[in-house]
């Protein structure tokens, strides 16, 4: 078998670019579930995001009413506003309303694979693409043969996605509001005691995930793909929720569970691409096998928050 | 918490908490008018018109409520094994892979005894309906999706893996599983070689459930519609899996780990095996959804490759429907035959009103969330009650360990 054939640069730069989703998603999700509220609607959040962001930049690169650069700016900040609203809809709900989390996120996915696709169809019609974030060549690091190509081409948001991972742990580990998600979601009576709202820290937190989602969402319809479809994440937002298990609650590890799973698609893309004799189905059908697998290791050994998908009340 | 006084409670008073308990989800409805409304306000439609227009769709005409019903049997399969599972505690999002897992098995079952009992001549002869063919076909599919969702169970009993995450990937190596078996050893041999449509060999008659008519009128009512036999399996269904869950001592036992694990548990219920046993009825009534949509509807099984191409979405559908149905399967056969008309109802206004049919799947998460979300009233107002006819205290726990997410005090205590 040529080995050289399916390990090639590409792959491994593919891999990093496809991560990046992910990572977004993921990290959002961490924050939220540290905090006790177990966000399901991370898909929901992607499309909307995904949609509402291409929109954006759809629209005011058509009527030329941006230059290209601050029409990519606009669309994240849009993403990142519905993904923002859509978070503190679902933070509403499951801190507020105290909803069944693991149903009310299913309700939320839903509501955004419907809305994304019902707005898509009224605004744009069929499938047409964007000019998205250019890739970026930096001064020799870019030239440096393999390394170069793996790590130094890819467009902006990538380099955001991978310099989160450090900022959110250092976030969660490092800082006061870090130590008050901790505390509200493995313990929130005492941390109600001290004197930290519960409730506005997991309003904060399921906010800050479903902006990342929002952001996730546009990092594919206007950096990785260009151009929005119906269901268009195809469930990566439930792949995230599902690495924020398998990484234990940590970013790094969160992180790097979003590397595995990307460089399994990679290489399922690449077999596709030299066509070696495995059906592709079963290509396709790795990464979720592997998930599984990987979430019947992770779960032996993690601790999860203790709040975790627990409504907070006081007084009880 | 003395769980078996709800049942020495009087009959009416259980009655009525029950009829009470269904409010939340006429709230949900009343909320998911209103949003829907301001959705097509903003779209430039006029709602009373787009309302109108689903009416007609629906049910305005012999066929629009035959093709209500076509739609809301798979809905009410995968909604009685829902209701299983979250009486549970369980939250299965597999109805999807499930389904799939059904129709395959049964489809290979069907065609396999097709060609044992029928001579190829009589392939085609009206009216052969073969009792072994379909109840060997119908036993096979429950059998495939229960296994399927049993080992969502499993992970989840034993391996400590959130239910929700497996059953979702799941359902994507289910769609992946379909499309390789129906380009390989299940493609029609009449389509090989051909092109590469993705479907089985057609069944032949004795092994399709037959149509289903009302002897009212002249012609019957539905003689010239799709409707079949399913619709009565699957409202058979409702009525025996309500008795099961309520009337049972294995449907209380169920009931008992949804509602409480660490009680349940000290009251000596094998807790993992009640998990893995309501996942394993769950999958089994999604997997007859498969089965039955390829015996009495397509007569093949065949996918556009995308994941519902296959099942249109029942498996999401059905966790709707089960949810406006209260959680009790008696509750989810209007609420299945509801979501089909809207699933219908959606598709003329699409035609007469240029609104997209994908408002539904927007309105049914819409619906999902006002139903949880209105949980809190009757919670706050059931505090002085405990009765087991409320949601399982452990739905929406995402996993953990079994023993430190049952504390006696969360949710209505």
């Amino acid at each position: 078998m040529e080995l050289d054939a399916i390990f090639t640069a590409s792959v491994f730069a593919s891999a990093i670019r496809l991560a990046t989703p992910y990572i977004f998603a993921a990290l959002g999700e961490t924050f939220a579930q540290r905090s006790g509220v177990l966000n399901l609607g991370v898909d929901g959040m992607m499309l909307m995001g995904a949609f509402t962001g291409f929109y954006a930049v759809f629209i005011t690169q058509q009527e030329g009413t941006l230059s290209e650069p601050l029409s990519l700016l606009f669309g994240v900040l849009i993403a990142l506003i519905v993904g923002g609203l859509m978070g503190l809809a679902m933070a509403f709900v499951s801190v507020t309303l105290q909803a069944k989390q693991g149903i009310s996120g299913i309700g939320v996915y839903l509501f955004g694979l419907g809305l994304s696709e019902l707005l898509f169809q009224q605004w744009v019609g069929t499938p047409k693409s964007v000019s998205g974030f250019p890739r970026i060549t930096f001064p020799i690091l870019s030239d440096i043969p393999v390394l170069g190509e793996i790590f130094f081409h890819h467009n902006l948001l990538v380099y955001v996605a991978f310099a989160l991972v450090p900022i959110s742990a250092f976030v969660l580990n490092r800082t006061t509001f870090g130590l008050m998600i901790r505390a509200v979601g493995q313990n929130p009576e005492a941390a109600d005691a001290m004197g930290v709202s519960v409730a506005r820290v997991r309003y904060a937190t399921t906010t800050i995930g479903g902006m990342l989602a929002g952001l996730a969402g546009a990092s594919l319809s206007i950096a990785l793909i260009n151009l929005f479809q119906q269901n268009l994440t195809a469930g990566q937002g439930f792949i995230a929720v599902a690495l924020v298990y398998f990484g234990g609650w940590r970013p790094w590890a969160v992180a790097a569970g979003a590397m595995l799973f990307s460089f399994v698609n990679a290489l399922q893309l690449q077999i596709k691409v030299i066509g070696l004799d495995i059906p592709s189905e079963f290509a396709v059908m790795a990464p979720y096998v592997i998930t599984i697998i990987a979430l019947v290791f992770a779960s032996k050994r993690q601790e999860q928050p203790t709040a975790l998908t627990k409504p907070y009340e006081r007084g009880e | 918490m003395n769980q078996t006084s709800g049942f020495a409670r009087s009959v009416w008073f259980s009655r009525l908490n029950r009829l009470v308990d269904f409010s939340p989800v006429i709230v949900a409805l009343v909320l998911a008018l209103v949003v829907a409304s301001v959705l097509l306000l903003a779209l430039n439609a006029n709602p009373l018109e787009a309302y109108a227009a689903m009416w007609e769709g629906a049910a305005g005409k012999e066929n629009a409520a035959a093709e209500t019903l076509v739609k809301a049997t798979p809905i009410l399969f995968v909604g009685i094994g829902i209701t299983i599972a979250f009486r549970g505690g369980m939250i299965n999002i597999g109805g999807e892979g499930q389904m799939i897992a059904g129709a395959l098995a049964g489809v290979t079952v069907a065609l396999i005894l097709g060609e044992m009992r029928v001579p190829p001549e009589l392939a085609k002869e009206k009216g052969a309906f073969d009792l072994i063919i379909v109840t060997c076909s119908l036993i096979g599919g429950f059998l495939a999706g229960a296994l399927y969702g049993g080992l969502a169970g499993f992970l989840k009993a034993y391996f400590d893996v959130n239910e929700i995450l497996s059953t979702i990937m799941l359902n994507q190596i289910a769609v992946q599983m379909m499309n390789f078996l129906l380009n390989g050893i299940l493609l029609d041999p009449a389509e090989a070689g051909i092109n590469n449509i993705p479907k089985t060999a057609r069944l032949v008659t004795a092994a399709q459930l037959p149509r289903l008519s009302l002897p009212i009128g002249d012609p019957y009512l539905f003689a010239r519609t799709r409707l079949h036999w399913g619709l009565i399996i699957a409202i058979v269904m409702a009525v025996i899996i309500y008795i099961f869950l309520w009337r049972t001592s294995l449907g209380y036992r169920i009931r008992a780990v949804g509602e409480n694990q660490r009680a349940s548990s000290y009251a000596g219920i094998n807790v993992k095996r009640q998990m893995m046993f309501s996942m394993f009825l769950a999958g089994g009534f999604a997997g007859l959804a498969g089965v039955v949509q390829v015996l009495g509807l397509q007569y093949r099984l065949q996918t556009d490759g995308s994941p519902a191409g296959f099942t249109g979405a029942a498996g999401f559908n059905g966790i709707v429907a089960a949810l406006f149905g209260g959680l009790n399967p008696i509750g989810a056969i209007p609420a299945s035959a509801f979501f089909g008309g809207l699933l219908v109802g959606a598709q003329k206004m699409q035609r007469d009103l240029g609104v997209p049919a994908s408002l539904i799947t927007a309105v049914n998460g819409l619906i999902v969330v006002f139903v949880v979300s209105s949980e809190i009233f009757i919670l706050q107002r059931s505090k002085r009650r405990v009765s087991l006819q409320e949601t399982p205290d452990n739905l929406g726990s995402g996993g953990g360990k079994p023993a430190d997410r049952a504390s006696p005090d969360e949710g209505s205590g």
